[in-house]
């Protein structure tokens, strides 16, 4: 390769991913150089013009932070005041929020499997390319990602941006008629979620080793959505309200969203493929043999198998739901009394894309006064960069920039990043020197 | 030229462009979440960039564009402008792209308090955030003109749908004038202001999400933003019987739609 020879190329890539950004790439005698993720998603200053909001102002305000998941900044936004506040909520209540997160799991896991990622393996454009050539694939996706936004509309009334969620509770709880009539489609959901395992399992996936610190949440009995626990896979288990003496946040130049490491600098990975590898021992041993049978051994630390990882996730949130729905019951009191008290806490919740973590401070008035909140795309940043580089050395530097292109967007699309969260439309700019 | 010429100027096949500004990407789902509608519409128009679902091409000329999300950095001023000067009819989804959105918070800072926000959300290289950010989010229609605005935080399937066929016969999509209250007596909701003393902005805010938090028994709390006829000194001064303090009641305004003229009062 000639030194004088320098080529820079702007295509435009990352579609199918949600929000805006850039990716250059320098690559200087057959090594990468320099290897940036851009986001200039705009920032929004959710955290700033939220201060001196009502606790329930703050709950529905939260949710426009994403129109992806914005059930998991609500959820989190509540579950923290409720700490500090010291509000119980009952039983009804954990049982209604667990439901309504696994309807965001299914509508999110299943868009992205058919419509996002699928299409890169099987070497198409988009989802509605895909879509004539394996139209029964594409449509039982969309019909289980449906079901999922029926779930969260039972509660909540729409899908995006939920109204069900209030200090304490719900504003309502639904009748048990309309919750009653999901448990036929869930069970024939199930059959076509093995059918989805199976599908994802017949799919190539590129060879590549992920070097790092893996993170989920843990749940004292089951898969965790809702949950206090921390493990890593360096075998640490601590308290969520710990966070801040592992992890820590800060400001890259190239980005507007928020980068996370660990407190040595190191980067750290959140997202489904952790969550099945930190978690395999709470998913039900039926469940664990529908994994097994895809030939994938987990814990597993090849990036693409995330793809395998949210198809079981998804049986599991769909079986889950199941019990959820059979077991309910109406009541008249959807909501424990509010009331308010001056404190902080963090609190975590399982987004389909990684822990979601707020850290959340209000006055005696319940007012909101100190507000952190670090989506998962953002604190899985670090990870892309590092992950780019070593997946893209090893599928070879030599290639022409378009291959270069897709390959880096099938490793970026692995962590189904949402960058409206974390600050689309993403530029490659490669430079050879 | 009218809005009926201008529709009148249309292809029969239109090339669509779906583009985001500063938002959350909610409005682009009215499109995503209904794949069947969104499969139904690729039949009828050429959609030739929607990042979010994967064609790319920003800057080709189209028929319609679609416009999310507010106007917040200097770079997107200029893109805008780039989009409108291609697209014959452009239309603004949400309220990020008519009132500027939540974030158009920002606009009750002064320079200084911004700087402080950009210091304290991004400790280290606040530089490279404060050469890019603008003082304000404003909607889009402070920047060029606009044909067609389709309010919602966010909208829905239905409303999206329903203007692009309108469109498609050449017509100019129907304009909702009434408030939330039209949509709770049509589905018999009980009124949650006069039954559970529960402060609800449905006389003042725009129609269109058929009452949605009435229904679950909760206040609305505005996200379409102020309705044609909304008497805002009439609501105020309910919410004031109600005993809402002054700050709780310009809060309630000071919101998801802060910057529409009608909450203002204007």
């Amino acid at each position: 390769m000639s030194l004088a020879k320098t080529t820079k190329i702007e295509v435009p890539i990352l579609a199918r991913v949600e929000g805006e950004g850039a990716l250059d790439l320098e690559i200087e005698n057959g090594k990468i150089k320099k290897c940036e993720l851009r986001i200039y998603e705009p920032p929004r200053y959710f955290e700033k013009f939220l201060e001196g909001r009502e606790p329930n102002a703050v709950i529905d305000a939260v949710a426009r932070i994403c129109g992806i998941c914005p059930l998991a900044y609500q959820t989190a936004a509540a579950g923290a005041m409720e700490k500090v506040f010291g509000i119980e909520t009952s039983q009804w209540v954990k049982d209604a929020r667990l439901l309504m997160m696994l309807g965001q799991w299914i509508q999110s896991h299943y868009l992205h499997v058919h419509l996002l990622a699928a299409p890169d393996f099987l070497g198409y454009r988009s989802g509605i390319e895909m879509a004539k050539d394996f139209p029964n694939e594409v449509v039982r996706g969309v019909r289980l990602q449906h079901l999922g936004n029926d779930l969260m509309k039972l509660f909540g009334g729409r899908s995006v941006h939920p109204n069900g969620v209030k200090l304490g509770g719900f504003w309502h709880s639904p009748k048990e008629s309309a919750v009653k009539a999901f448990v036929p489609r869930l069970k024939a959901a199930l059959e076509d979620a093995k059918g989805v395992i199976e599908f994802v399992s017949t799919l190539k996936f590129p060879d590549t080793t992920i070097p790092f610190i893996q993170v989920s949440l843990r749940h004292p009995t089951e898969y965790p959505v809702i949950a206090s626990g921390v493990i890593t896979s360096r075998g640490e288990e601590f308290d969520v309200n710990d966070w801040e003496q592992h992890f820590r946040e800060f400001h890259a130049p190239q980005s507007t969203a928020l980068h996370s490491t660990t407190v040595e600098g190191d980067p750290l990975l959140l997202g489904p493929l952790p969550r099945i590898n930190l978690n395999f021992d709470r998913l039900p041993k039926h469940i664990q043999d529908l994994a097994n049978a895809t030939g994938v051994k987990f814990p597993s630390n090849n990036m693409f198998h995330s793809v395998i990882a949210r198809a079981v996730e998804g049986y599991w949130a769909l079986e889950r739901a199941l019990q959820l729905c059979e077991a309910y019951t109406y009541t008249d009191t959807p909501s424990a009394p509010e009331k308010v008290a001056a404190g902080a806490a963090w609190f975590g919740v399982e987004a389909p894309r990684g822990i979601q973590i707020d850290e959340f401070e209000f006055d005696a008035a319940g007012l909101a006064k100190h507000i952190r909140i670090s989506a998962p795309t953002s604190q899985n940043l670090p990870c892309m960069e590092a992950d780019l580089r070593i997946a893209l050395e090893k599928f070879g530097l030599e290639r022409p920039d378009a291959e270069i292109q897709l390959h880096a967007e099938m490793v970026i699309r692995n962590y189904d990043p949402c960058i409206s969260c974390s600050a689309h439309f993403l530029t490659l700019n490669v430079t050879r020197k | 030229m009218s809005a009926h010429d201008k529709l009148l100027g249309l292809s029969a096949r239109p090339k669509v462009a779906v583009h985001k500004f500063s938002s959350c990407d909610g409005c682009q789902l009215a499109f995503i979440n209904d794949a069947v509608s969104l499969l139904e519409l690729s039949t009828l128009v050429d959609v030739v960039h929607f990042a979010e679902a994967g064609p790319l091409d920003e800057f080709a000329e189209v028929d319609l564009a679609i416009i999310e999300g507010s106007v917040n950095t200097h770079h997107d001023i200029h893109r805008l402008e780039m989009v409108r000067e291609k697209a014959k009819y452009l239309v603004c989804v949400g309220a990020c792209a008519i009132t500027g959105g939540i974030q158009a918070l920002r606009n009750y800072t002064d320079d200084k308090g911004l700087l402080e926000w950009q210091h304290g959300i991004y400790p280290q290289d606040t530089d490279v955030i404060i050469k890019e950010d603008l003082s304000t989010a404003k909607p889009i229609s402070a920047y060029v003109p606009v044909d067609f605005e389709i309010p919602g935080c966010p909208i829905t399937s239905t409303q999206i749908l329903h203007a692009v066929r309108s469109i498609l016969f050449g017509v100019e999509p129907e304009k909702n004038v009434d408030s939330v209250c039209t949509s709770c007596k049509h589905a018999g909701i009980t009124c949650v202001t006069v039954a559970r003393g529960e402060p609800c902005l449905g006389p003042v805010t725009a129609n269109g999400c058929e009452a949605l938090c009435p229904a679950l028994g909760r206040g609305c709390y505005g996200c379409y933003g102020a309705s044609k006829y909304a008497n805002m000194g009439a609501m105020t001064d309910k919410l004031k019987e109600m005993g809402l303090s002054e700050i709780q009641i310009k809060h309630k305004f000071q919101y998801i739609n802060s910057q529409d003229a009608g909450y203002k009062g204007e």
